[in-house]
């Protein structure tokens, strides 16, 4: 088994390469559209895709992976240039990959990666969950500047991979800082409803004058605490510092508004990195590494966040 | 009158070839032995849990558990074989006949406490889907090597993998066809199905077949998770959400009537090629919202029931005389 898929791979690598991006056609099984980032990556996938003159193909897997599986075979019977998958689980990929593989067509993983063997797949371009919460701790951190700061946090939905990651990320950012203290930490859900409910019970449980920072593992769960802060007759972005992640539209109007300081994207053009990695393997079979990390840019009122958030409204967020 | 319930069989035929067709000439690559690989392997699951439905529907009866019945065999095996050292023959054995006594049960209920299989197999769902749960909640892996054995067997013909589940899929379809045509038990089904009072009247045990309808729908359930397992190494608690309802599509475009007694299992191997390949027309398209799959389904769906009910009144207006003379007699009697 081994020996045939590295076989296979140099077979794949030293074939004549005749596709050039004008005339490539690339398949994208998608997750489905639960969220505004996830449709955001969709609007965006296909707008690098057109930039580039890549026939895309889509297909949406309505959050089902049997779905995912057959979008994927009939992407190969078609005999597609490549395929994007943003793979809505971590297992049962092998069999699938080892067809794509023989039909010589890479694969390029989005935003999340498989339990799969590295061969069966060209790269795997996503963003770095610990590293997202890192920036947003080291920011605090110079913010602060060594003045003490009780912070209470949001957490994502209670056992996610993006909630585990996140909270890990962040303590890494404020470690060393001892005038940094997370003081009370609960999960909001990643929902921007139970953001505000539990921001309510901290202000009500801490006394609003005790907080003086809110880390939000998503900018909707920092949207509802702004709302929870103003009820409270303190002023967001003031009286609380506000630090969240993924940089939604309206996480950027906020920090026009004065009510929010930062927040770090996640990046929806996931679809960017990979089609440049397949184009330079396409021209002349360049392997990219095995993982492609995305930029986690930070954003605070120091950029213009107005015109970012009219470029960003239209995406589907 | 034979061809009237074999009509609706013949359109099923008519609308695969015809659907076939109009996709080949779209789009050429779908007549190849891959695209036709394809829709044994990826819809095996499915098509063998339709099976079991097949005959719930035939015999009057529904079944809403069978979605989440896979998924609960599929996560009971991943924990099985992730917990224990049994071999995965033993557990398929297990799961087999915990699926088929479950299938039973609710069969029982239905039949002695004389309650509707709408409601009895609603809280079957419920309750497969809930005991999943418990097992895990996360996707659990299933590394075994005698998973990547079952994996690895395949007919492989220009590239195209014919796979083990798809064979065990058209296994299953011979054996159902057998059954409903070839025993007393089949027979029985479709007695049943006619209406429970003239079944008991033509001496059909009642209680043993329904409950044997409803213990052959949760094997076969069973086995669909077993299949399912091999598809997606893996079991997963959330999977197969609503397959339920694609059975029941499945079986109605395949041509069975909603109200049982007329139909054939065959038809529901058509029904499942056909919703197959409009997902594979709208996957090559690659333009159009998944969502129109559904769409399309409930079209076809809908065509189906309109043309179930014309036949019916067709039939009824053929039979007229003679129906009316039998049921005034059966009035009499009773």
């Amino acid at each position: 088994m081994k020996l045939k898929t590295v076989l296979l791979a140099t077979a794949i690598a030293s074939a004549p390469i005749a596709a050039t991006a004008a005339d490539m056609t690339i398949g994208f099984s998608q997750i489905g559209s639960e969220s505004g980032w996830r449709a955001a990556e969709t609007t965006v996938t296909r707008l690098e895709a057109e930039e580039r003159g890549i026939e895309l193909k889509f297909a949406d897997a309505q959050q089902k992976q049997e779905n995912q599986i057959k979008a994927i075979r009939s992407f190969i019977a078609q005999g597609v240039d490549a395929i994007l998958i943003a793979p809505v689980v971590a297992t049962g990929w092998d069999e699938v990959l080892e067809e794509a593989q023989d039909a010589e067509i890479p694969v390029v993983l989005l935003d999340r990666t498989v339990d799969a063997d590295e061969s069966l797949y060209l790269t795997a371009v996503t963003s770095d969950l610990v590293h997202e919460g890192q920036v947003a701790g080291e920011w605090l951190a110079t913010e602060m500047d060594g003045a003490d700061c009780r912070i209470v946090e949001l957490q994502g939905t209670t056992g996610s991979s993006p909630a585990i990651d996140r909270k890990n990320g962040f303590e890494q950012g404020i470690a060393g800082h001892d005038n940094l203290e997370i003081v009370r930490s609960q999960t909001g859900d990643f929902t921007r409803a139970q953001g505000k409910v539990v921001m309510e019970s901290f202000l009500k449980a801490e006394g609003g004058e005790n907080i003086c920072a809110l880390y939000a593992h998503n900018d909707d769960m920092a949207v509802g605490a702004i709302q929870a802060i103003k009820e409270a007759g303190l002023t967001p972005g003031e009286d609380i510092k506000i630090v969240a992640i993924d940089a939604v539209p309206d996480a950027h109007l906020a920090i026009a508004n004065g009510e929010m300081n930062a927040t770090i994207e996640l990046t929806p053009n996931m679809a960017g990195p990979a089609l440049d990695a397949l184009e330079a393997y396409f021209a002349d079979g360049t392997e990219p590494a095995k993982w492609i990390q995305t930029e986690s840019k930070l954003f605070t009122a120091a950029d213009d966040n107005q015109a970012i958030y009219e470029m960003k409204k239209d995406l589907g967020y | 009158m034979i061809r009237a319930t074999h009509l609706p069989l013949l359109v099923t035929l008519g609308t695969f070839v015809l659907a076939y067709a109009l996709c080949g000439y779209a789009y050429p690559a779908m007549l190849s032995t891959r695209v036709i690989a394809n829709l044994l392997t990826d819809n095996a699951f499915i098509g063998i849990a339709a099976v079991g439905m097949t005959f719930v529907i035939l015999s009057g009866g529904i079944d809403l558990s069978i979605g989440s019945i896979i998924a609960f065999t599929g996560v009971f095996l991943a924990v099985i074989l992730r917990d224990t050292s049994l071999h995965p023959l033993v557990a398929f054995a297990i799961v087999l006949a915990l699926t088929t006594c479950f299938g039973a049960a609710m069969g029982a209920t239905i039949h002695y406490l004389e309650m509707p299989p709408f409601i009895v197999t609603l809280a079957g769902m419920f309750l497969a889907r809930g005991a999943a749960y418990v097992l895990s909640t996360e996707s659990v892996p299933i590394t075994h090597e005698f998973y990547d054995t079952l994996q690895g067997l395949y007919w492989k013909v220009d590239g195209a993998r014919f796979r083990l589940i798809g064979g065990v899929m058209v296994l299953t379809f011979i054996a159902g066809i057998l059954i409903a045509h070839r025993t007393r038990f089949g027979q029985n089904v479709y007695a049943l199905g006619g209406g429970e009072q003239a079944a008991k009247l033509m001496g059909v045990p009642v209680a043993q077949t329904t409950i044997g309808i409803y213990a052959l729908s949760g094997g076969l359930a069973g086995l669909s998770g077993i299949v399912f397992s091999l598809y997606t190494s893996a079991g997963y608690s959330l999977a197969t959400v609503g397959v339920e309802l694609d059975a029941i599509a499945a079986v109605v475009i395949g041509g069975t009537l909603l109200t049982g007694g007329y139909g054939f299992v065959a038809g529901t191997f058509f029904g499942i090629l056909i919703m197959g390949l409009i997902q594979t027309y709208i996957v090559f398209d690659g333009t159009l919202s998944s969502w129109w799959t559904k769409i399309v389904i409930g079209g076809l769906l809908f065509a189906f029931i309109l043309l179930q009910k014309g036949l019916m009144w067709a039939t009824q207006a053929k039979a007229g005389q003679a129906k009316r003379k039998k049921a005034t007699g059966f009035a009499a009697h009773s």
